[in-house]
C-alpha cells in the first residue's frame, strides 16, 4: 500500500532524512518512532506530498506521490503535528469546507460528514468555533479532517501528543478500529504507544532508518537469552542452587529478598522453554513458588540502545544483564 | 474549477469572519461618502456661480465631480487593499494550515486563483456599496453611464494588481504586518515612479510613466478603454500570480 524506496531530504548542507526504505502492507498499522529531531515529520510530509523529496521515491496506493500528486493526495488522509483548523470556522463548516476540496462528492458530503463525525466523537461539537476546542477535541476534529474523504491511507503525526491519559487510550482504541479499512502510519516518541498500537515499528534516528521489525521481535532481539523473574519463600533452603540445578538455566542472579523470599532473574537457553521443570524443581524441593513471570526488556530500552551507540555496544556485549 | 470556487467561498467567509471585512468595507465607505459628499458640494456651488450668458462651457458631472472622487478612491485603495492580502498566505503558514491545503487533492494554482477571487470578491462587495452613491447621481442627474462602467472597471484592474501581488508578497512572511507594510510600500512606489521622468524626456520619462500604476487609470476615468492600460494591469494580475505560484513551490522544496 506504501512504499518507500531510498528517501533522502536535504536542506542545504543538512540532512532530514537519509536513505530511508521501507513497506507498508493493507490494512497494517505502521509506528513510526524516534526521538524529536529524527525526520519522522519530514519523512511523513514528503508521504504526503507536502514537500518533495531530494532523491528516492514514495508510492502511497499504487501512485508516485511525486509524479502524481493529486491522485496520491485523493487517497491519503493526513493529521499534521498540530490539527490543521481555521479557529474561526465552526466544526461543520471545518468538516464542509474539508470534504469540497478533497473532493467528495456533493451527494455524500452531508452523510459523510455525519459519519465522521460520529466516528471521532465530535458531533456534539459540530456548531462550536474551532478556536473554542479543547485540545482533545482539536485533535480529533483533525482526524476528522483525515478521514472525510475515506482515504485508503492514514498518515497520523503524533496523534496523541498532548492529549490527557483517558483521550491517549481512546486516540489508540480509535486508530485501532480504523485499521481495518485503512493502512495507517502514526509516529510517535512515546514507546508504550507502538507497542500497544503498532503491527510493526519502524524505528528512525538521525534520518536513517535503524531497525523495522515488529515489537515483539525487537524485544526478544536484543536479549541474547529469554529470562525469567522468580520468586520463590525459600524456606530456609538455597533456592539459588536449586534453581541453577534445573536442565536449560544458564545463570541465576539474586535481585531482590524481603525476609525469606528471594526473588532471581534467571537466564535460559535460547528458544527452551524451562517454565515447567523449573517451578517443579522450586515446588519439590520445599520452596514456595511466590512468582514466575518472563521478563521482557521493554520498548524503552530497546529504543535507547538502537538509538545512542554506547549502550548498544553495552548490550552486545552483554546480553543477559542488559 | 469546483476547488477553486470552494477556496474563494472560504477565503471570503473568512474575511467575514474576521473584522477585517467590516473594517475595511466600513472605513471605505465612509471615506468614499465624505469625497463623494465634498466634490459634490464643489460641484453645485461651481455650478451656481457660473453665468449661462456667458456661454461657458457646461460642467460635466461625470468630468468635474465623479472623476475627482475617484482619483481619491485610488489613495484610498492604497491603503485599503494591502489589507486584503496580508493574511491569505501568512495566516495559512502561521496556523498551520497549509499543510492541509498543500495535501489535499488540489493543484497550487486552484489554491491561488481560489484565493485570489476570493479577495477580488471582498473588494467587488466594498466596491458595490458605491453604487448607492452612483444611483443617487442618476435619480437628480443626467450622468453618462460610460465613463461610469469603464472607471469601475478601471477600479479593478487596479485594484485585482493590487491583491494579485499582494498574495505574492503575503507568500513570503508569516507576519501579518510585514506583509501589509511591504505591499503597502511596493505600490506606494509604483505610484510615484513617473515622477522619477519628470525632470527629463525621452526613453526614460516614457519607461517609468508606462510602470506607474496610476498612470494607467486616468483614462478610465474619462471614459476611454485603451488595451494598453489594460494589458499593463492584466500583465501585473498575471506577473503577481505567477510570482505567487513561484514562491509557493519554492517554499515546497525549502520546507
Amino acid at each position: 500500500m506504501i512504499e518507500v524506496q531510498h528517501l533522502t531530504k536535504r536542506y542545504g548542507r543538512f540532512t532530514a532524512v537519509e536513505d530511508v526504505s521501507f513497506r507498508v502492507e493493507r490494512g497494517e498499522i505502521l509506528g513510526f518512532l524516534g526521538p524529536n529531531g529524527a525526520g519522522k515529520s519530514t519523512t511523513m510530509r514528503i508521504l504526503t506530498g507536502y514537500m518533495p523529496a531530494t532523491e528516492g521515491k514514495a508510492i502511497v496506493a499504487g501512485y508516485d506521490v511525486f509524479a502524481q500528486p493529486v491522485e496520491a493526495k485523493r487517497r491519503t488522509g493526513y493529521l499534521p503535528e498540530t490539527p490543521p483548523l481555521y479557529p474561526d470556522m465552526t466544526v461543520l463548516d471545518y468538516l464542509t469546507f474539508v470534504s469540497k476540496i478533497k473532493g467528495v462528492p456533493a451527494s455524500e458530503r452531508k452523510q459523510r460528514i455525519k459519519y465522521v463525525m460520529e466516528r471521532v466523537r465530535v458531533a456534539d461539537m459540530a456548531g462550536r468555533l474551532c478556536a473554542r476546542l479543547s485540545k482533545g477535541y482539536k485533535q480529533r476534529v483533525g482526524l476528522a479532517q483525515a478521514l472525510i474523504h475515506n482515504p485508503d491511507v492514514l498518515i497520523l503525526d503524533e496523534p496523541t501528543a498532548g492529549l490527557d491519559p483517558k483521550q491517549i487510550i481512546e486516540t489508540r482504541q480509535l486508530i485501532k478500529e480504523l485499521a481495518g479499512d485503512h493502512t495507517i502510519i502514526l509516529s510517535t516518541h512515546i514507546l508504550p504507544e507502538v507497542s500497544q498500537t503498532c503491527e510493526r515499528v519502524v524505528i528512525i534516528n538521525k534520518g536513517k532508518v535503524v531497525a523495522i521489525d515488529t515489537p515483539d521481535n525487537l524485544t526478544g532481539r536484543l536479549r541474547g537469552a529469554v529470562s525469567m523473574f522468580v520468586e520463590v519463600d525459600a524456606n530456609g533452603q538455597d533456592a539459588a542452587a536449586i534453581i541453577s540445578r534445573v536442565a536449560g538455566v544458564t545463570g541465576v542472579n539474586e535481585a531482590e529478598r524481603h525476609g525469606s523470599s528471594i526473588g532471581f532473574e534467571v537466564a535460559s537457553e535460547q528458544g527452551r522453554d524451562i517454565r515447567r521443570e523449573l517451578a517443579q524443581a522450586v515446588v519439590s524441593s520445599g520452596c514456595g513458588l511466590l512468582e514466575m513471570r518472563p521478563m521482557r526488556v521493554s520498548l524503552e530500552e530497546i529504543f535507547l540502545s538502537l538509538t545512542t551507540e554506547e549502550s548498544s555496544a553495552q548490550a552486545a556485549e552483554e546480553p543477559v544483564n542488559a | 474549477m469546483r476547488n477553486i470556487l470552494a477556496i474563494a467561498q472560504k477565503e471570503l467567509k473568512s474575511y467575514f469572519a474576521s473584522p477585517i471585512a467590516y473594517i475595511v468595507i466600513g472605513l471605505f465607505a465612509l471615506l468614499f461618502g465624505y469625497f463623494y459628499a465634498v466634490m459634490l458640494q464643489y460641484f453645485v456651488r461651481a455650478g451656481m456661480n457660473m453665468n449661462p450668458m456667458m456661454g461657458q462651457q457646461s460642467l460635466n458631472i461625470n468630468q468635474d465631480m465623479l472623476r475627482p472622487v475617484m482619483q481619491n478612491v485610488t489613495i484610498l485603495l492604497l491603503f485599503v487593499l494591502p489589507a486584503m492580502t496580508m493574511r491569505t498566505y501568512s495566516e495559512e503558514k502561521r496556523s498551520g494550515t497549509i499543510e492541509l491545503l498543500l495535501t489535499s487533492p488540489v493543484t497550487d494554482w486552484e489554491i491561488i486563483l481560489g484565493k485570489f477571487f476570493g479577495a477580488l470578491s471582498l473588494y467587488g462587495v466594498m466596491l458595490a456599496v458605491t453604487l448607492v452613491h452612483m444611483a443617487v447621481l442618476f435619480v437628480y442627474g443626467q450622468p453618462e453611464w460610460k465613463p461610469i462602467a469603464t472607471t469601475y472597471l478601471g477600479l479593478l484592474l487596479l485594484g485585482g494588481s493590487f491583491l494579485s501581488v499582494g498574495l505574492f508578497i503575503s507568500t513570503l512572511t508569516t507576519n501579518q504586518i510585514v506583509a501589509y507594510i511591504s505591499t503597502f510600500a511596493l505600490f506606494l512606489m509604483l505610484w510615484v515612479i513617473s515622477w522619477l521622468g519628470s525632470f527629463s524626456a525621452g526613453m526614460f520619462t516614457d519607461v517609468t510613466a508606462y510602470l506607474s500604476i496610476i498612470e494607467h487609470f486616468d483614462d478610465f476615468t474619462k471614459g476611454v478603454l485603451d488595451t494598453t492600460h489594460i494589458i499593463y494591469y492584466v500583465s501585473l494580475i498575471t506577473l503577481g500570480l505567477f510570482l505567487t505560484a513561484k514562491s509557493v513551490d519554492t517554499e515546497r522544496w525549502r520546507g
